[in-house]
């Protein structure tokens, strides 16, 4: 198991380093960052001031390395375009990704999971019929157009919830709807074929003739089979509701660190993105790792990959 | 992302949403939305409208320019005149304040004016600060500002982003740390900033009886909301009282509504066509032919695409600077829509089968292509390509751009040094390098008397829209909605004043 975690943990860095100097390229093809600091009224000789100042002039990988070296000792630069250091503030804006990252995934797992086995206990019922309606419904819907909705009902039609802002737990809750529902129906359509799948195997058909009750044929042979690919599934999910909240954060006017890399990369605001790309690729990591570790214990025979 | 979002929401929030909008009157708080994160409260460290905003609640300039008429008046100065070509003498105002409570002298005039003018401190907008050299002080309410060159637009500039900071909190703080917590002399007070995010003002309730009037409502609070669907949802649910910047079709439907007050005013944005008449993209290129710029300004219906797409106080543009702005004389050569015009002008040059070139643009991509369909109908042929503003900036500067579409707000500064300028006078971004404008525009950006300035820029307005240099297009517009509760009324400039807004 250890020699599996270290191996694991090795090949994570790798792919940390690699994702943050592919980053550090594209956005310097992207644009000269010197232009976009200078402003509007600049002229050439402000830019080249700018240009030296900020030691653009000098080769990329010299540029990297030296990004690199100052990360490593956690020392992430000032925004080029706040003024502020770049650690305070994604520290600032991480926390309110972070509380809707957990949110969503909570809210989707805690609805597809047994929705999904639902389902696939009767599969082709009515409730099957709904799951599958839900599902379809939450792949197809835009997620600004769903948050736009249940402004329109809830904050402005009810009043019940405010419609923007992160100031209170009421704030979260519409856009912890939106994010996690968009991540529901792939959750909830593995978990229900996973569950199809191993309900037909041998060895539940064993469990049911030997006499174990149903409850405990269901949840302790047949989930937790058929949950592993949906760990992984909910690993990936769960990084991809850090980075990728831009549209629910900018609805729900939630200023988080999706949103800041977003408009940071518009702003080339190089020492932000490089910091955000960093954080949101080692949570990718630190979450397929630990869904690894997860599914290595539910299942002995992946210790061996 | 954007656009869908706003076609989208648009027609859900107009249809769905007619429940009663209630202003927050009784707390005396005006509830605003900015769109856009402001990257530093201090004006000299950003570049955005949203700066501006603040800069006019929280600081004052040593003088105040009339929003309607451009009238000069005294205001953190009470006095002032030109000694010589470079030097301007100003009387301060006695008994002023700073929100710290600290006195205002000669010496935050001399501290301000000698720290921003220098290049070092990095100032973002040099431009505003530039021509300033240093300020020396005669006595405690008398000051100098020499120039570095006779500048004859001082006044606009001291009256717009040039305001006064208290000399030992800025020398102690600096941008940063007045960036986080604002100190000025102005009308509002920021007792709380959370950078990009969220504002709030106070009545400043010792401000002195200068040109701004007292402010009457009591507090202001600014969030930053992004999604222009989410600020309209807001106002409906009687979450904000006013917001600004509405898109055009938005504000129709919200005027049809009836609920809330939309207003709307010009701002000194222009829209125009840059084309590479120097041959800086490559010496044959067909923009070096003056048939064929001719032909591009007879090609487009700036009419239509004011009427059918900018709409509100818009209007179609002919000069290379904006109407109000001191020196923008409007007698020029004017190129009214004619497609046929164009294809004989094209042929003349020796395209009777058009061309294809490269077009860019960076913003406003809907007038873009309005303009691009154009070009197409006449004969040109656009390879469209839509840039990042830096990415675009980069290829002007190098000189790689045949025909752009660009956007010049001239930073509110009402004189057209503040554009024509700025372009003509063979910069980076001069695609023309025309030596007759240069020696005109030279006369009139250094000449003290009005008169030989209209004179010169008159002359230099006139040879650019002879040679066709620009297309110039469209001024923009902007559009305020606020509940019933707030009266404001919009000034020309595009700069929200909350010390003017008052509740019904």
């Amino acid at each position: 198991m250890l020699r599996f975690i270290l191996k694991r943990l090795g090949l994570a860095l790798l792919v940390a380093l690699t994702v943050s100097f592919i980053s550090f390229s594209l956005l310097f093809l992207a644009g000269d960052p010197a232009i976009a600091i200078a402003g509007e009224s600049a002229n050439a000789k402000d830019i080249q001031a700018i240009r030296e100042l900020y030691g653009f002039d000098r080769p990329m990988l010299v540029q990297y390395a030296d990004w690199l070296w100052n990360a490593l000792r956690f020392d992430f630069g000032q925004s080029y375009y706040f003024k502020l250091p770049v650690a305070d503030l994604i520290a600032e804006r991480l926390s309110v990704t972070m509380t809707l990252g957990v949110c969503g995934i909570l809210f989707a797992l805690l609805t597809a999971v047994p929705l999904g086995v639902i389902a696939a206990i009767r599969p082709n019922s009515l409730i099957d019929r709904i799951a599958l309606f839900l599902s379809v419904a939450g792949q197809a819907m835009p997620s600004f157009w769903f948050g736009l909705i249940l402004i329109v009902v809830f904050a402005i039609q009810l009043g019940w919830l405010p419609a923007s802002g992160a100031s209170s737990w009421q704030h979260f809750i519409m856009p912890t709807v939106v994010l996690g529902y968009y991540a529901m129906p792939a959750i909830m359509r593995l978990t229900r074929a996973g569950m199809l799948e191993v309900l037909s195997a041998d060895y539940i058909r064993t469990a049911r003739a030997k006499g174990a009750p149903e409850g405990r044929v269901l949840f302790k042979h047949a989930l937790r089979n058929a949950i592993i690919p949906v760990v992984s599934l909910a690993a990936v999910q769960m990084g991809f509701m850090l980075g990728g909240s831009i549209v629910v954060e900018s609805i729900f006017a939630l200023h988080g660190a999706g949103y800041l890399a977003w408009e940071s990369i518009g702003r080339n605001d190089l020492p932000t993105v490089q910091a955000l790309i960093l954080v949101f690729a080692l949570f990718y990591i630190v979450f397929t790792f630990l869904a690894d570790v997860l599914n290595a214990w539910l299942d002995p025979r992946m210790r061996s990959a | 992302m954007g656009r869908m979002m706003l076609r989208g929401g648009t027609a859900a929030i107009a249809l769905l949403a007619a429940g009663a909008a209630h202003a927050d009157k009784a707390a005396d708080t005006l509830r605003v939305a900015f769109t856009k994160e402001l990257e530093s409260v201090d004006s000299y460290f950003n570049s955005a409208r949203e700066g501006v905003v603040l800069q006019r609640a929280i600081w004052d300039g040593l003088l105040y320019a009339d929003p309607q008429t451009g009238e000069y008046k005294g205001n953190l100065a009470t006095e002032w005149n030109w000694v010589d070509d470079t030097t301007l003498e100003l009387k301060l105002r006695e008994g002023v304040k700073f929100h710290d409570g600290s006195d205002f002298t000669a010496d935050d005039v001399v501290y301000t004016v000698n720290f921003v003018a220098d290049e070092a401190n990095g100032a973002v907008t040099q431009r505003n600060v530039n021509w300033m050299d240093h300020a020396e002080k005669l006595d405690d309410y008398t000051v100098r500002i020499i120039t570095k060159e006779p500048f004859p637009a001082a006044l606009e500039y001291l009256s717009g982003p040039v305001s006064m900071y208290p000399s030992d909190y800025y020398e102690e703080a600096g941008p940063s740390g007045m960036g986080l917590k604002p100190v000025g002399t102005g009308p509002y007070k920021a007792v709380s900033v959370e950078p990009g995010k969220h504002f709030v003002l106070e009545r400043n309730e010792d401000y002195f009886d200068g040109p701004k009037g007292q402010p009457t409502i009591g507090k202001v609070d600014i969030r930053t909301i992004p999604d222009v669907n989410t600020q309209m949802a807001e106002i409906f649910s009687g979450q904000l009282d006013l917001i600004w910047q509405v898109p055009s079709d938005q504000a129709e439907r919200l005027a049809e509504m009836g609920q809330f007050t939309v207003a709307n005013e010009s701002t000194m944005r222009v829209g125009y066509l840059s084309m590479d008449a120097a041959g800086r993209s490559n010496p044959d290129n067909p923009f070096t032919k003056l048939e064929v710029r001719q032909a591009v300004n007879y090609a487009i219906d700036r009419q239509t695409i004011v009427k059918e797409l900018l709409k509100g106080k818009s209007t179609t543009i002919d000069t290379a600077c904006f109407p109000s702005q001191f020196g923008c004389v409007q007698d020029v050569t004017e190129y009214p829509y004619d497609p046929e015009k164009a294809r004989e002008l094209l042929a003349e040059a020796g395209y009777p089968d058009g061309f294809t070139t490269e077009f860019y643009a960076y913003r406003d991509r809907e007038y873009a292509e309005a303009i691009s369909s154009y070009l197409n109908a006449v004969g040109i042929t656009t390879d469209f390509k839509m840039l990042q503003y830096s990415a675009l900036r980069d290829l002007n500067m190098k000189g790689e751009v045949p025909i752009s579409f660009q956007t010049w707000g001239s930073f509110s500064i009402n004189d057209a040094s503040a554009m024509v300028s700025q372009f003509f006078k063979h910069g980076e971004l001069d695609d023309a390098r025309d030596d007759e404008v240069l020696a005109e525009l030279d006369i009139a950006d250094s000449s003290i008397d009005p008169e030989t300035r209209t004179e010169h820029y008159g002359i230099a307005l006139q040879r650019i829209a002879d040679q066709a240099y620009w297309a110039p297009l469209f001024s923009y517009n902007t559009n305020y909605v606020f509940t019933k509760e707030v009266a404001y009324t919009p000034t020309p400039d595009e700069v929200l004043r909350f010390h003017t807004a008052t509740w019904n």
